[in-house]
């Protein structure tokens, strides 16, 4: 009886704390404002390059292309960026497995992320990437909050730990998560700019480009004053003409 | 974008421009709503200004598909299905325009010739008769005056000016002004957060995969907004061509003797309230179609349809103010 009487108190407790735990949980944080510069790119780069280009393809950003932007060498390119063997230095990022053992091993050929960035924002990106949770009922074991279902395992669960489902840390990572976060970021940072490889040449000339217009403004704003004056003038002097009243013009 | 020299200036000018000439044919538009400058005897005028901002939407749509990208096909699916609704034809016509069941190749093919060829002959050809059609009775002022009426002894307006220099030198200082702008978009935000260049643009056209909404670009969504407001396909097709055929009759619904809205209050309000509305309805047709939205797309759409309906009764008894009789300067 004592028990059932406990049970029923114990009810509406639990209730009520899940209740106030909820409330009290925040929503997940905004990310940090991604950084991006050359800096920032080529860590992303390497990173992309030693971990995500094992599966993912960057089909439209040559290595050439790359070490231009970034300027970085040849050699550090083929050092560095290019997985030994198959890939080609004028060719596009190419990942280490092929389609069709991406397609056995995981179910469905990692996508090619040339556009992603673009497609679907630098915050969605980084936000994904960091909201993978433990799932045992996954094939992969892993499943993500954005992204529900997602084929693609949690492969940064080494450095940023593994999570469950509500939150909680079960196997801390090797990296705390300010470094972890800021890692994600820079893989992001990289992304942003293979899709759209210009940014960083835009950025350079187009504060002349502007410039010189700036200037075009200005010198044909003065021209077009000096031409107007003798129509304001000649206004100015008929007005005074005509009504007697009116104070004389500057001329006079 | 990727290995073409200065592959991605020419892109970003191309996709950019789009939304900047918009952008100048609405403030084009605005100046002429707001000096009555489509009254008798620029009536033509008008017609033929009108004509070619329709004749852009359709080279804007054409250009919206060629990309192909999800949102291209989509949007291509969407639009072409609009041709459905002719009464009779419509199916064969919807066949004869994506060349086929569904949006494909075809499709894409008869776009790029009208996007890159014949539309663009009309469209030049309607510009040169623009120019013709304002040479033959002139420019307007904001004071809605007509110059020809007082002439000097040697036959020229009292209040004429040449447009050589005065306004090609004028015109050299706004497309600095322009290029500046244009600039700082170009290299600085070319996708402008998404509202000049949507994201979905950037996934390949899926038959399989639909867009959670197909927004048009937000030149258009306006009239998007107003196809929405009506949960009836036809019905909303109707009120969408009505609202982009009635201003073809604005010289004609204007009843006013003052040309300018510099001496019509009440007339000002409504081209204020009517611009207001449009850019309100271009906000709400590029977001998803929610209901808290059909409220505002419905009163827009009332809103701008009642410009035109009530103009010839309140334009008949609106109160005006003495009107000059030289152009201020």
């Amino acid at each position: 009886m004592s028990k059932i009487l406990s049970r029923a108190a114990l009810g509406p407790l639990f209730a009520l704390v899940t209740a106030a735990h909820a409330a009290t949980v925040t929503p997940p944080p905004a990310p940090p404002a991604v950084p991006f510069t050359k800096a920032t790119v080529i860590a992303g780069a390497r990173f992309f390059a030693d971990h995500c280009s094992a599966c993912h393809a960057v089909n439209n950003l040559r290595y050439k292309r790359m070490g231009a932007d970034l300027g970085l060498s040849a050699a550090v390119i083929k050092k560095s960026f290019m997985k030994p063997g198959g890939a080609n230095y004028l060719k596009g990022m190419q990942p280490a497995m092929t389609q069709a053992e991406a397609k056995k091993w995981l179910g469905l050929p990692p996508p090619n992320l040339s556009h992603m960035a673009r497609a679907l924002g630098p915050r969605f990106l980084y936000t994904y990437l960091t909201s993978f949770y433990w799932d045992p009922q996954r094939p992969s074991g892993w499943n993500n909050h954005v992204f529900p279902n997602v084929a693609m395992p949690n492969i940064l669960a080494p450095w940023g730990g593994i999570y469950t489902k509500n939150g909680t840390l079960l196997v801390p990572g090797r990296e705390s998560p300010a470094v972890f976060d800021r890692h994600v970021a820079d893989v992001v940072a990289f992304l942003r700019y293979a899709s759209d490889p210009s940014i960083f040449e835009r950025r350079a000339i187009g504060r002349y480009v502007i410039g010189a217009f700036i200037i075009l403004s200005i010198l044909a704003y003065l021209l077009k004053k000096d031409y107007w004056r003798e129509v304001h003038d000649k206004d100015d002097h008929s007005g005074s003409q005509k009504s007697a009243t009116r104070k004389p013009t500057r001329k006079d | 974008m990727y290995d073409t020299q200065w592959g991605w200036l020419v892109r970003y000018m191309h996709v950019d421009g789009v939304s900047l000439i918009f952008i100048l044919l609405y403030l084009h538009m605005g100046r002429g709503l707001l000096y009555g400058s489509y009254r008798n005897p620029r009536e033509l005028l008008w017609v033929i200004g009108y004509l070619i901002y329709v004749l852009m939407m359709g080279e804007a749509f054409f250009g919206y598909i060629l990309p192909f990208g999800n949102l291209s096909y989509w949007a291509g699916q969407v639009i072409t299905s609009i041709i459905h609704a002719v009464p009779i034809i419509g199916p064969g016509l919807t066949t004869l325009a994506r060349g086929g069941p569904g949006v494909g190749t075809a499709t894409l093919e008869r776009f790029l010739a009208l996007h890159t060829v014949l539309w663009f002959l009309i469209l030049a050809a309607c510009i040169g008769l623009h120019i013709l059609a304002l040479h033959k009775v002139g420019s307007n002022n904001p004071d809605g005056i007509e110059i020809k009426d007082r002439k000097g002894p040697d036959g020229t307006p009292l209040d004429g000016i040449p447009f050589h220099p005065y306004y090609t030198v004028k015109d050299v200082f706004g497309v600095g002004v322009f290029l500046t702008i244009f600039a700082a978009i170009i290299f600085y935000a070319p996708t402008m957060h998404g509202v000049f260049l949507e994201r979905t643009t950037f996934f390949r056209a899926n038959p399989m995969v639909s867009l959670p909404d197909v927004t048009p670009p937000w030149y258009l969504a306006p009239y998007y907004a107003m196809l929405r407001a009506v949960p009836n396909k036809y019905e909303g097709i109707a009120l969408m061509v009505a609202a982009v055929i009635m201003p073809f009759f604005l010289p004609w619904l204007d009843r006013c003797k003052v040309r300018s809205s510099r001496y019509r209050p009440v007339y000002r309000f409504m081209i204020l309230l009517m611009a207001v509305t449009f850019f309100t309805l271009a906000y709400v047709g590029e977001q998803p179609p929610l209901p808290k939205y059909f409220l505002i797309e419905r009163l827009g759409a009332a809103i701008y349809l009642g410009f035109y309906l009530l103009l010839p009764i309140i334009s008949r008894f609106e109160p005006t103010r003495p009107v000059p009789e030289r152009v201020r300067s």
